[in-house]
């Protein structure tokens, strides 16, 4: 696991008020969404403001939001290979 | 339970200072909706319907000074006045005042411009409103989201159902505040058109500002055509607080109880005049809880794209629009129509026709869940 | 004869009025501490707003994550309702009613810091007094009336004219209404059920008086 698959989940876990939880807790191949982490369509929003935040991600199209925040390693795949900071 | 009778009415909004200049402006098929660039905002056009500052502190200085009310405020005032000056023998001591808004002053949070700080409490605003007017019953404050103005009419009926109340002044107002551009924007939600409700093409809402008021009564005017409220409902979805429900349960669910507390059918409801915010999921919900009602042949339209989104004041506006429609047998088309982009058919108004309707439906959804359903009658001599 | 008859209609439906229904059950949450009818049921040597939600969040068992998403309006409303709803189980159209003095303006000042950098979905959606009766529609499942109303000070006036009058139309079975504010860490909290189940006769005043008896108490 690499350092920016922790400090993801560290600030999912502050980002979302997902209370309790370890960044331990969060498997990198577990869905996000659903039955997984349970997250809803707000926190898909604040995802997006997180990319851009932290990454300097600027995603336009909210369907893009579907395909990257499908788990943790598809989240960090995608920041590798597009962040600006 | 009680009628409601809707009596005189005003909309000040960027298609006129009066229901009729509104009416006419619809009539012709004009909106108020004008492109904006806000970059420190978002890079993205959209569109808004503002109305000027100029035109409106025109207005007001026949009646009080600009500099020492809001822009919320003299919408509400100016509206409230010209219901008062078509009632000239109205007590104010004996008549309710009725305000829905979802955010009132909030654009005074980023620049209180002068104004002290309580001017952004709701209560306040009720207060400013009610002393220019000398009401002196403490003003009823409803702020229920995006189904608040009509939300007040339902209030008002109800109140006066139990006669603790007899006439009331409805009034809903919003403005559009960088701050509620700033939040549907982070929400996605904004139209990078002009917003284009139930159509394919639909990507978002456009956001408007007016306010609107209605002087109310239990009682039967003597007046030949009349409208009245005669059945009322709201509904929550207990879905999720920003999404409606997929199935639309609570707009049915509010839909049913209004059509059954009017002790009518479906079938009888002549025009149906939808919220229709033009996002994707609303618009879908609408027509899924439009099909379960069996209302899809009834001829619908939503006035977004006239106004954009007036958030609190919207439900009102829509209602007045349709008293109208109802007195003058005149339907409005719903502009910015192209495609069908809902799963379920409907019947959507796509150019102005005469039609006599008895009875009408209007229907309001919002954050929190919230849904509601009115059922207008037209008794014609 | 006939005036008599008259009278007794008139003293029969006088009676019957004022008692027809009831303040089944109440919370109080203020200061630190959340009463009830039975007497005080937590209290928080905490008072602070989010150590004190916390603390009653555990102590009341709520294992209810989305909990911890919601504002602090949110939060009490929750509580408040949960304490209440525990013990008198809601029906699908139990209504809601609910006022405050503040609306949602202490979010709302959060979401308004939030657009000098990234403006937070999160924050905006709670930027509306009545999303809380959203989140207790979704909690207990009740697909009801909602009505949030703004007043300067608690309003029994228009509490109990609007509960009656949905109780009345039979637009709901029973309401929980009540008083839901918080400004600047503040919070002052009062939610009542109201059927017409026998307790407390539902009035302006008894409204009044159970709203004000923690308001009277002497402060340490």
């Amino acid at each position: 696991m690499t350092n920016l698959h922790t400090e993801l989940k560290e600030s999912i876990i502050e980002q979302l008020n997902l209370e309790d939880m370890d960044p331990a807790d969060i498997s990198n191949d577990e869905p996000l969404f659903g039955d997984g982490l349970g997250l809803d369509s707000i926190d898909a929003l604040e995802l997006i403001v997180l990319l851009e935040k932290d990454y300097g991600i600027k995603l336009t199209d909210p369907s893009q939001g579907k395909e990257i925040f499908v788990s943790i390693d598809r989240m960090a795949t995608y920041i590798e290979e597009n962040r600006t900071k | 339970m009680k009628k409601l009778y809707l009596l005189d009415d005003a909309i000040i909004s960027p298609l006129g200072f009066s229901t009729e200049e509104n009416i006419q402006s619809i009539r012709e098929g004009d909106s108020g909706l004008k492109l904006q660039q806000r970059p420190e905002i978002t890079e993205n056009p959209f569109f808004t319907g503002i109305i000027d500052e100029t035109l409106l502190n025109q207005a007001f200085s026949e009646i009080g000074s600009s500099e020492k009310f809001t822009k919320l405020e003299k919408l509400i005032i100016l509206a409230v006045k010209l219901i008062l000056d078509k009632n000239k023998n109205l007590d104010p001591t004996k008549t309710a005042l009725i305000i829905a808004t979802t955010k009132g002053n909030i654009d005074l949070l980023k620049e209180p411009g002068g104004f002290p700080e309580n001017r952004l409490k709701l209560s306040e605003l009720g207060k400013v409103v009610a002393n220019f007017f000398g009401f002196t019953q403490t003003p009823i404050i409803v702020s229920n989201a995006c189904i608040s103005g009509g939300l007040g009419l339902a209030v008002a009926r109800r109140l006066g159902n139990s006669e603790k109340i007899k006439n009331a002044i409805v009034v809903g107002a919003d403005l559009v505040s960088d701050f509620v551009i700033s939040g549907f924007n982070s929400f996605q939600a904004l139209s990078t058109k002009a917003c284009k409700p139930f159509s394919k093409d639909r990507d978002g809402i456009s956001l408007g500002e007016a306010s609107a008021a209605i002087l109310v009564s239990t009682e039967k005017p003597e007046i030949s055509n009349v409208i009245s409220l005669i059945g009322d409902a709201s509904a929550n979805d207990a879905n999720h607080i920003s999404g409606p429900s997929r199935t639309g349960e609570g707009l049915y669910k509010s839909i049913q109880n209004a059509l059954k507390e009017a002790s009518i059918f479906a079938e009888e409801i002549g025009f149906l005049s939808a919220h229709g915010t033009a996002t994707v999921y609303n618009d879908e919900m609408e027509s899924m809880a439009f099909h379960r009602s069996g209302l899809q042949e009834t001829p619908l339209h939503s006035l977004k794209a006239y106004y954009g989104h007036t958030l609190g004041a919207s439900a009102l506006i829509e209602s007045i629009i349709t008293k109208h429609s109802m007195l003058n047998n005149e339907l409005f088309a719903s502009k910015n129509f192209g495609e069908l982009g809902v799963s379920k058919p409907l019947n959507v108004i796509r150019e102005n026709q005469k039609k006599e309707i008895n009875y009408a439906l209007k229907t309001a959804s919002g954050f929190g869940g919230c849904n509601l359903a009115l059922v207008f009658k037209a008794e014609k001599k | 004869m006939v005036a008599a008859t008259w009278l007794w209609f008139l003293k029969r439906k006088r009676n019957k009025m004022p008692n027809q229904f009831h303040i089944q059950d109440w919370v109080r949450v203020k200061n630190g501490e959340i009463f009830n009818s039975e007497g005080l049921v937590f209290e928080s040597s905490e008072d602070k707003l989010n150590p004190f939600l916390k603390a009653a969040y555990d102590c009341f068992k709520l294992e209810y994550p989305k909990f911890h998403k919601m504002d602090g309006l949110s939060k009490l409303g929750i509580l408040a309702s949960e304490i209440i709803f525990r013990k008198n189980k809601p029906t699908e159209d139990t209504a809601l009613v609910i006022s405050n003095n503040a609306s949602s303006l202490e979010i709302d000042r959060q979401f308004q810091e939030s657009t000098e950098t990234f403006a937070s979905p999160s924050l905006f959606v709670y930027t509306l007094p009545n999303i809380v009766l959203g989140e207790i529609s979704i909690k207990y499942k009740v697909q009801s009336e909602n009505g949030f109303f703004i007043s300067e000070r608690f309003n029994a006036q228009l509490l109990k004219n609007y509960t009656e009058s949905l109780l009345l139309s039979k637009k709901a079975p029973e309401v929980l209404c009540g008083w839901l504010d918080l400004q600047n860490g503040e919070y002052d909290v009062f939610l009542c059920l109201v059927s017409k189940e026998r307790n407390i006769p539902f009035s302006e005043e008894n409204l009044r008086k159970l709203y004000c008896a923690e308001n009277d108490k002497p402060t340490h």
